[in-house]
């Protein structure tokens, strides 16, 4: 009973908005608010058609490319920055610098480098959403306990165990958190690197759609992007709550004492 | 074993100096399970981290089997005061009293023996699975002395380990430490605010004044090995031990320059 109200909860709005819209467009004749059947059949015949594996399946790849060297490099770094005072004098200032740029003002830059391949949009997603995971690294390994570390001192752990069990773990919902945010950065990064120039993905083929007056597709393309970041975050949230049950676990704890 | 020779602390602050420890000198021979107690704030922590290498000291060297600590020596275990903070709460009981031995590369085998051992010693052999969060506070530093039991160290260091915990389950953990001694042989150094508790616990207890901090008294207890809460505590000998430990804690301060009883001065 309970699981079914909430799934109502879950569910309502959204069912109520479709309807609403399904229903307010349906007689309509605009060209530009075309009935939400069209929209859905477009969404259908293209978005889960051809364009599938043309356009969403490289978007996708190049997300996930880009997403996964961001979060190398910036845990790497975060960690290096997070527990060396050192390398926090040196890199902190330049880090700086190359945060204040936005990330799309790279795109003309990164195609002179690296053409228009997949390699530049990649670069792109990387270096955009790298910064939050970073910066919340480098928080949360500066913030392990002192007791946790002392322990871990006199139990002799150093170097990469230390890393592995007291540092990162420590840190991980913290990294979490910019994982998160990073993620979202790391999809507006990837429809606008196919803004400017590609042949293929989910930002060419709408604003292609767009712009070949395609209105039905266009909106389908919309509907589909949204679709698409409601899944990611979706599982994002089952991949964190898997890693973090031991945090969630904690607080509770906490709280009810 | 152990030799603590004039260990001396001075904390620079921001224009603020606190001498926490000034002048400490004493020696725990093997096996043995030595007391010290000290009213809050007289350096028993600051004591404790630099014996077990955490902290340098200003002044003076610690000695363990002859040689001088300077970061954590490998035989010895450390029982935290904060004892909520000091298990990894990603890990089971069961991962947190096997890290350490992890660390030490002893075979899984033998990891497991004394997991099993140590954890059915603290009386915890059902909690493997558990996370720490999920155990109460008299439980958790339970978790905490099995594993530096498992750690099969030749000294053992424990701060305040007791402080947060209800009467009933201290005076159980109080047990706990003499059976685990018993059993293990391990030299053993235990911190405590409590007079009581350092009387009952100890073969001796080294009484500190208050901050600046030296020794005050070095006090063999010579009550009868077998221990009990009830007839220990109810005897007419601890009331005097009790008695001498409390008027030396309380004692005025002597002008400055003496040395306290067992103390020497800083070697230069
Ligand atoms: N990191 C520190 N910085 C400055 N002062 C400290 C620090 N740690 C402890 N002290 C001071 O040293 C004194 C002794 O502290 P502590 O060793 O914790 O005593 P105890 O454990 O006996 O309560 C206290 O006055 C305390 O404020
Ligand atoms: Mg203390």
């Amino acid at each position: 009973m309970s699981v079914l109200r909430r799934t109502g909860y879950v569910l309502g709005l959204p069912v109520v908005l479709l309807v609403s819209w399904w229903f307010l467009s349906a007689n309509s004749t605009d060209f530009f608010f075309p009935p939400l059947s069209r929209i859905l059949e477009s969404l259908r015949e293209e978005w889960f058609g051809p364009r599938l594996t043309e356009d969403v399946w490289p978007s996708l790849y190049r997300l996930a490319a880009g997403y996964a060297v961001a979060i190398v490099v910036a845990v790497a770094l975060g960690v290096l920055i997070g527990t060396s005072r050192i390398a926090r004098g040196l890199l902190e200032p330049v880090l700086e610098f190359f945060r204040a740029i936005p990330p799309p003002v790279l795109v003309p830059i990164f195609i002179l480098f690296f053409g228009l391949g997949d390699g530049m949009k990649i670069l792109v997603i990387a270096f955009g959403c790298m910064w939050p995971i970073l910066l919340n690294t480098v928080e949360g390994v500066r913030a392990v306990d002192s007791v946790l570390s002392d322990t871990g001192r006199v139990y002799g752990l150093s170097g990469w165990p230390r890393l592995r069990h007291l540092v990162l773990p420590s840190a991980s919902p913290q990294i979490f958190a910019g994982l998160r945010q990073g993620l979202s950065v790391a999809i507006i990064l990837m429809v606008i690197s196919e803004l400017f120039a590609a042949d293929n993905g989910l930002g060419f083929a709408v604003v292609q759609a767009q712009r070949s007056f395609a209105v039905p597709e266009t909106w389908a393309g919309m509907l589909m992007l949204g679709l698409l970041g409601f899944l990611l975050a979706l599982l994002f949230r089952i991949v964190e709550n898997r890693q973090l049950a031991w945090y969630h676990g904690l607080r509770r704890a906490q709280r009810s004492n | 074993m152990l030799d603590v020779r004039g260990i001396q602390k001075i904390y620079e602050g921001k224009g603020r100096t606190v001498e926490a420890v000034r002048d400490l000198t004493f020696s725990v021979g093997s096996g043995e399970l030595v007391c010290i107690v000290g009213p809050s704030g007289s350096g028993k922590t600051t004591l404790l981290k630099i014996m077990s290498g955490l902290l340098q000291p200003t002044a003076g060297e610690v000695l363990v089997e002859g040689k001088r600590v300077d970061g954590p020596p490998p035989g010895m275990a450390v029982v935290f005061q904060e004892y909520g903070r000091s298990l990894f709460p990603w890990m089971t009981v069961r991962e947190n009293v096997e890290l350490p031995l992890k660390q030490k590369k002893l075979p899984a085998a033998r990891r497991t023996e004394l997991i099993d051992e140590s954890l059915a010693a603290v009386g915890l052999a059902e909690a493997h699975g558990a996370y720490p969060w999920q155990l109460s506070g008299g439980m958790q530093q339970r978790v905490a002395i099995a594993r530096a039991v498992a750690y099969e160290p030749q000294v053992l260091l424990m701060d305040e380990p007791f402080a947060a915990v209800d009467a009933q389950t201290r005076a159980d953990l109080e047990d706990l430490i003499r059976d685990i001694w018993h059993r293990f042989q391990v030299t053993t150094l235990f911190v405590t605010h409590d007079i009581d508790e350092a009387v009952y616990l100890g073969q001796r207890v080294l009484i500190l004044s208050s901050s600046p901090t030296v020794v005050r008294q070095d006090l063999a207890i010579d009550l009868p090995d077998a221990r009990d809460q009830l007839t220990t505590r109810s005897s007419p000998r601890f009331a005097e031990l009790r008695a001498q430990v409390y008027s030396q804690i309380h004692r005025p301060k002597e002008p400055a320059g003496e040395p306290a009883s067992g103390a020497h001065p800083v070697a230069s």
